[in-house]
C-alpha cells in the first residue's frame, strides 16, 4: 500500500535516468578497464569503500523516509512547507541547510520525498541549496585555508543568492 | 582494514537498531508498519538503481582526474576561458568541500583569479554532475534543471561580487595578501 497522495515515481522519464546514468558509468569503466587495470582496481576499492561509508546513514534515511510518509499527516507537512510561503519557513529551512552535514547523495532523495508528501518547491530548493553553498561546520576549515574575509562573503552571499534561487524556483516550477 | 571492518560494524549496528525499532513499531502499529516497509523499501530500491553507478562514477572521476591536473588548468586560464574552466572543473571533481579548500588556497597564492576560485568553490559545493543524477531521479528533470541554471548565475554573480569587493579594498589602501590571515591563525 503507498501513502494517500504519495506519487507513485518510476515514469518512464525517471526510468530512462536511471538507464542513461548506469550505461555511461559501464562505458567508462569498460574504457578505464582497457586503459589501465590498476587504475580500475582503485576506482572499485574507491567506490565500495564510499558505499560502505554512506550505507548506515542510508539505511537510516530510508527508515525516516517510510515513518514520516506514513505516520506525519500530509496536511502537516502541507502545512509548514507547502502552500503559502512564510517568512519563519524560509529562516528555518535556509539555517537547517547551512547547519546540517548531509551528504547531496542522501539529503535529494530526502528532499523528493518531502516534495512527495506536500512540501512546495521553494523551501526544498532553499534548504538544498544552503545544504551545499553553506557550510557552518566547515567555516573554520574555509578560514584557515582561505582568509576571514573570503570566507564570510562566500557563505553570507550563498546563503543571500540561496533566497532568491527558491524564490525563482518557486516561479518556474 | 580496520577502518572498513569498523563501518561494517556500524551497518551491523544500525541493521540490528532499524529492525529492533519497526518490531516494535508493528506491535503499536501493524498496518501503518507494513506500509511503513513498503515505502522504505521503494525509495530504497529507486536508490539502489542510480547509487552505485554514482558512487562509481565519482572515483572514476577522482582516480582518473587527479587535483594536479585541475590546479595545472585552473591556475592559468582568465577570462570567460577561465570562468568555463572553472565551471567544467567544478562540476567534476567529487570530494567534499575540505579537498577543494587547499586546492583553491594554494592556486591564489600563485595568483590565480579570485573570481574563477570562488566559482570553481561554489560549483564543487553544489553542483556536482553524479549527484543532478540522482536529483532528476528523486525531483524530477525540471527541478533539476532549472536548479542547475540558477545555482550557476548565482555562483558567477558571487564570484564576480566578492572579486570587486575585495579588489576595491585593496586599491583603497588597506593591502591584501591570500592567506595572509590564515598563516597568522
Amino acid at each position: 500500500m503507498i501513502a494517500p497522495g504519495r506519487v507513485i515515481k518510476g515514469e518512464k522519464g525517471l526510468e530512462m535516468t536511471v538507464l542513461i546514468v548506469n550505461a555511461i558509468t559501464l562505458l567508462l569503466l569498460i574504457f578505464s578497464f582497457r586503459k589501465d587495470k590498476g587504475r580500475t582496481k582503485k576506482v572499485f576499492k574507491m567506490a565500495i569503500k564510499k558505499g560502505l561509508m554512506l550505507l548506515p546513514l542510508l539505511l537510516i534515511i530510508i527508515i525516516i523516509i517510510g515513518v514520516m510518509l506514513v505516520f506525519i499527516p500530509r496536511e502537516f507537512i502541507q502545512r509548514y512547507l507547502g502552500g503559502e510561503i512564510t517568512l519563519f519557513q524560509m529562516v528555518f529551512v535556509l539555517i537547517a541547510g547551512a547547519i546540517a552535514m548531509i551528504p547531496g547523495i542522501i539529503a535529494l532523495p530526502l528532499a523528493g520525498s518531502l516534495v512527495d508528501s506536500g512540501a512546495s518547491y521553494v523551501p526544498v530548493a532553499a534548504f538544498i541549496t544552503t545544504l551545499t553553498m553553506v557550510g557552518f561546520v566547515t567555516i573554520p576549515v574555509e578560514i584557515q585555508q582561505l582568509g576571514k574575509k573570503i570566507t564570510v562573503l562566500r557563505n553570507l552571499l550563498a546563503f543571500v543568492f540561496a533566497v532568491i534561487i527558491s524564490l525563482l524556483m518557486g516561479v518556474f516550477m | 582494514m580496520k577502518k572498513g571492518e569498523a563501518k561494517l560494524s556500524k551497518t551491523v549496528k544500525v541493521v540490528v537498531m532499524g529492525s529492533a525499532f519497526l518490531i516494535i513499531l508493528y506491535q503499536l502499529f501493524p498496518a501503518k508498519t507494513v506500509e511503513v516497509i513498503n515505502i522504505s523499501g521503494d525509495y530504497g530500491l529507486e536508490m539502489l538503481a542510480i547509487l552505485p553507478a554514482v558512487l562509481f562514477l565519482m572515483a572514476l572521476v577522482d582516480v582518473w582526474v587527479p587535483p594536479e591536473y585541475i590546479k595545472k588548468y585552473l591556475g592559468k586560464n582568465t577570462g570567460i576561458k577561465g570562468i568555463i574552466l572553472a565551471v567544467i572543473l567544478g562540476t567534476l571533481p567529487t570530494g567534499p568541500m575540505y579537498v577543494a579548500f587547499p586546492i583553491a588556497a594554494e592556486l591564489l597564492k600563485k595568483g590565480a583569479g579570485l573570481k574563477n576560485i570562488i566559482i570553481f568553490l561554489g560549483v564543487w559545493a553544489s553542483l556536482k554532475i553524479p549527484q543532478i543524477g540522482i536529483e532528476i531521479q528523486f525531483l524530477g528533470l525540471k527541478f533539476a534543471f532549472l536548479r542547475f541554471i540558477f545555482t550557476l548565475v548565482s555562483v558567477v554573480f558571487i564570484g564576480i561580487i566578492i572579486d570587486y569587493l575585495l579588489k576595491n579594498k585593496a586599491r583603497g589602501g588597506e593591502k591584501y595578501v591570500w592567506g595572509e590571515e590564515s598563516q597568522q591563525g
